[in-house]
């Protein structure tokens, strides 16, 4: 398993070798049931849970319909609270941000919170290859980093891996990276926390640099906020001397109080708790106005773009910038629960992944343009998404713009995008099913002739038809289509006989 | 051109079919969310908080403002503490009845002194009920951040029912943004065995709420 | 009332019973049934494959064979859920486009007047007990369309409940996509027949001899999951239940 998503085949043939392992399946579908019934608990307890979906919605629209002068007052906020602020517009430049900062401190080594954001630019390859390591602290990063592995969820990129695993992983890894896991380690959940608290926590004690993403910016006060539960984003937060944020510009809500909304549906929704343990709210530096000596003496922010922006240009699309990264969307998901997160080719699997990778990246690639594909538009997603992401809208018209092509914004140009290769006869019968549809009678005649041959049909098809008969038998032909007995029987009111 | 402009530009290229919409912040969105769940009175609210802290494996101890001392010095002897991290604008009188060697949160302090601190008492900003949160400020009588992260066990001390909020909106209400927050609900957890919770991990794994009053 | 019975393409080529089902049905209940017979296909299946733009004819076409009636009675959720919900949407992208209003005032009078056919019996008919009479052990899929799209909620299980002789079991997970999902289950073969699978695994933990729901797309699928794997179970389609009388049950 690569540590990367570079030439991933497309959706179809990755999810083939996931759907056929069946410890993969009974991970996937153990771990997804879990955490289903406890969200809908959770959100249960909420009777105003119609509204908060509501609010979050519509603050994120607002916000994202503003986006500049957001931008602007909250650069100018966290610059007067005592942070730098950096504009990255695509990876490589927010690597090369990163680099010279980590660089200019002198340091050779950083802990990370868990981040989507460092994950999508590969962050971690970026600092390797100049000589700096970077430790992941979350605990589901740890088992994806110590297994070379590559991250399949987006709350818990480890969700692949069942405690077995894990504790093979932990055995046979730990050492190489410090402190070794302990003597008889077994696979209970509990133990495997413990090893996890000692192998990270000569790490966090000694760090002089920590990098994190954020969940939350807030425009009017410069305030960063970091959700999560196990305490290792605090210990990068508070301990390290340098603090090196790095967020997506979407991040962006206006006011402190708009974290009512969000601080109250993202908990829920994500690991299905009132509350999550622990968040961290910081403005500025330890030298800012109220920051009393705690935490980092200098706080970089790197807003990123990388593909943000031309979303935002994509009228339908844009709606996928409101994402709060709960992955409620993946744990509903069908699709994702059988053919798990690495199918997606993306730090961004299930269907918020599926419509995020081929807007943020384009629709390009071979797993890209087959990622708008990847859901049978049951909508589960939409259901849960506490901000109304439209998912099942954004998949449809992506698969319109894969084959149909048309205007479409990359790296901030307005480019014409061709109709992809490999659709041109599904094209061709859909057009034709079109023409016979626009007339009655060339359907007749197909539904006829269907009639008169049934006795030749097979209950199995060659070729493309086999997508359909490998698993599943074809239906009988009827001997008349109701069309024919309905002019037949005069609409049911003759005595009906039998077709001829 | 610097990135600055290169992405506000785009920003604002992408929205060009945006008809302008001058409909100010406050209009923006439906505040039609509630701003607590349920009527509840001063002491159903702190029987809430006691109750939602408990589910998430936090020990809740109450007790009346005189017996706070005696109480403090049961449970550090119970856990056997020989040292205890104090801010430094802890109430004096808390811990006059424990006889555990009391350590400042001084700011030359590094994370491996911390480290070896057995416990840590604090008081904390404001706490929901709701929720089953605690929040501290970094006041005074909380300390820096750091000493309520690194020593594993942490008992906080909340003024009930004045500190007592029944919702996150009510709670952000009291809060300065501009103070480093730290919400703490449950101890220290996570998610990422088979997303299923279990206690323990890089925080404090022993959380003590001690509600007074 | 007379209402246009909107049947749909698969029901009209593969599953014309369900469309006699649903003339006995609603026609036992007073109701006059009209076949428009220049009715076609919706569109639905262009639409969701990203082909929009084809789509639009056949959107027309729909407005134009349906839009004298008072009502439009389809028993596919999902193909309810195309006129009801992303016909408006057609009409806002064609303006979006700069197309103007044409498509958009072409499709409106349809949208509100369409009704999947257990929404019509219960909210414009106000009945649960058709009178019918169906002696099987059932247990029902509510489809995705049906129930995030229409919101259909309960109305399939009370009409169902309110059958005689019919013993209603649970299905577990039954708010679970059964992998169909129109080209998907072409596109995704493997996840499409494994989503197949494990629905009528489910369905036959029930001991259960029918399945029944609201769309037979969903049917051909599970159905012809069934026969592979052997069930032994069968598909149908709530209409053919409800359809069904002491004096002339179903087949």
């Amino acid at each position: 398993m690569s540590g990367t998503f570079v030439g991933m085949p497309a959706f179809p043939e990755a999810a083939r070798e996931a759907v056929a392992d069946p410890t993969l399946r009974g991970n996937l579908r153990h771990a997804t049931h879990t955490i289903r019934a406890k969200r809908a608990a959770a959100v249960a307890e909420m009777s105003d849970w119609v509204e908060l979906r509501e609010a979050g919605r519509r603050i994120k629209d607002h916000t994202l319909r503003r986006l500049d002068r957001y931008l602007v007052q909250l650069e100018e906020a966290v610059t007067a609270a005592g942070g730098t602020v950096h504009w990255a517009a695509d990876a490589d430049e927010a690597n090369r941000i990163v680099t010279r900062l980590v660089k200019e401190t002198g340091e050779s080594e950083v802990v990370k919170v868990k981040s989507m954001a460092t994950q999508e630019i590969g962050l971690n390859e970026a600092l390797e290859a100049e000589g700096i390591r970077a430790y992941e602290t979350d605990l589901a990063e740890l088992i994806v980093q110590l297994g070379r592995d590559r991250p399949s969820h987006i709350l818990v990129p480890a969700i692949h891996r069942n405690r077995g695993e894990i504790r093979d992983i932990f055995r046979a890894e730990m050492g190489e990276w410090g402190r070794p896991a302990p003597e008889g380690l077994t696979d209970t959940p509990a133990e495997l926390a413990e090893a996890a608290r000692l192998h990270l926590r000569e790490k966090f004690l000694r760090a002089k640099v920590g990098i994190s993403g954020a969940n939350f910016m807030v425009a009017e006060t410069g305030t960063l906020v970091v959700v999560e539960s196990e305490g290792n984003g605090r210990m990068c937060l508070t301990l390290p001397e340098t603090l090196i944020s790095v967020v997506g510009i979407e991040k962006i809500v206006p006011t402190w109080r708009d974290l009512e909304v969000f601080l109250q549906t993202l908990p829920r929704s994500s690991t299905a708790e009132r509350m999550n343990p622990y968040t961290s709210t910081w403005t500025g530096t330890r030298d800012g106005d109220a920051g009393e000596g705690d935490g980092p003496r200098t706080f970089h922010l790197v807003l990123l773009d990388n593909g943000r922006t031309d979303t935002l240009a994509d009228e339908v699309g844009r709606q996928a910038l409101r994402c709060i990264r709960c992955s409620a969307c993946l744990n509903v998901c069908p699709v994702y629960e059988r053919a798990g997160g690495h199918a997606y080719g993306s730090v961004y699997p299930g269907p918020i992944g599926a419509i995020l990778s081929p807007q943020l990246r384009g629709t390009g690639s071979e797993i890209d343009a087959s990622l708008p594909y990847a859901s049978s538009l049951c909508g589960a997603c939409y259901e849960v998404c506490p901000v109304a992401i439209d998912i099942p809208e954004v998949l449809v018209h992506l698969r319109e713009r894969v084959v149909e092509g048309g205007l479409v914004t990359r790296e901030g140009n307005k480019v014409v995008l061709k109709p992809a290769r490999g659709h041109a006869a599904e094209r061709a019968a859909m057009r034709a099913a079109r023409w016979a549809f626009s007339r009655p009678g060339a359907l007749r005649a197909g539904q006829r002739l269907a009639s008169r041959t049934r006795a030749l049909h097979p209950r199995t098809l060659p070729g493309p038809g086999r997508a359909w008969s490998a698993a599943r038998d074809l239906p009988a032909v009827p001997a008349e289509p109701f069309r024919d007995w309905w002019q037949r029987t005069n609409g049911g009111t003759t005595e009906e006989g039998t077709a001829k | 051109m610097s990135s600055r402009e290169l992405i506000l530009g785009r920003v604002r290229r992408a929205l060009a079919d945006v008809p302008p919409d001058d409909t100010p912040y406050e209009d923006a969105a439906p505040r039609g969310y509630l701003r607590e769940h349920g009527a509840r009175g001063a002491e159903e609210t702190v029987a809430l908080l006691a109750e939602h802290l408990a589910d998430y494996r936090a020990i809740v101890h109450r007790c009346g403002e005189s017996e706070l001392p005696s109480l403090l010095a049961r449970l550090l002897a119970e856990r056997e503490a020989a040292t205890v991290l104090v801010p430094t604008g802890l109430d004096e009188t808390w811990l006059a009845e424990s006889d555990v060697t009391r350590v400042a949160d001084r700011a030359e302090s590094d994370a491996h002194e911390l480290d070896a601190v057995d416990s840590v008492v604090t008081a904390c900003a404001v706490a929901v009920a709701e929720t089953g949160t605690i929040v501290l400020d970094a006041g005074p009588d909380q300390g820096r951040r750091r000493i309520t992260l690194v020593p594993d066990h942490h008992i906080c001390v909340v003024r009930a029912p004045d500190q007592v909020v029944s919702s996150v909106p009510l709670a952000l209400e009291r809060l300065d943004p501009g103070r480093p927050l730290t919400w703490i609900s449950g101890p220290s957890a996570t998610s990422d065995i088979e997303l299923d919770r279990v206690e323990g991990v890089h925080g404090p794994r022993t959380l003590e709420v001690i509600l007074v009053g | 009332m007379r209402v246009a019975l909107f049947l749909t393409c698969v029901n009209d080529t593969l599953y014309p019973e369900t469309g006699r089902a649903v003339v006995k049905l609603l026609t036992r209940l007073g109701v006059e049934v009209d076949f428009p017979m220049a009715q076609t296909c919706c569109g639905q299946a262009h639409y969701n494959t990203g082909y929009r733009h084809e789509a639009e004819p056949l959107a027309r076409h729909f407005s134009d064979v349906f839009e004298e009636y008072e009502a439009i009675v389809t028993p596919s959720g999902s193909c309810g859920a195309m006129v009801r919900e992303l016909y408006p949407r057609m009409g806002e992208r064609a303006r979006a486009e700069g197309r103007g209003e044409a498509l958009a005032a072409t499709l409106a009078p349809v949208v509100p007047k369409t009704y999947e056919l257990t929404e019509f019996l219960v909210d414009v008919l106000a009945v649960t007990d058709v009178g019918a009479y169906y002696p099987h052990t059932v247990t029902y899929h509510p489809t995705c369309h049906g129930l995030r799209g229409l919101g259909l909620g309960d109305r399939p299980r009370r009409l169902l409940q309110a059958v005689g002789g019919l013993e209603l079991v649970e299905l577990p997970g039954a708010d679970e996509c059964c992998g169909f999902g129109g080209t998907f289950a072409l596109k995704n073969p493997d996840v499409s027949a494994a989503m197949g699978a494990d629905k009528v695994r489910n369905a036959e933990s029930t001991g259960a001899q029918v399945l029944c729901a609201a769309d037979n797309s969903c049917l051909m699928h599970i159905g012809g999951t069934m026969t592979r794997l052997r069930t032994g179970m069968r598909p149908v389609h709530i209409a053919e239940i409800l359809a069904s009388t002491e004096r002339e049950p179903a087949r």
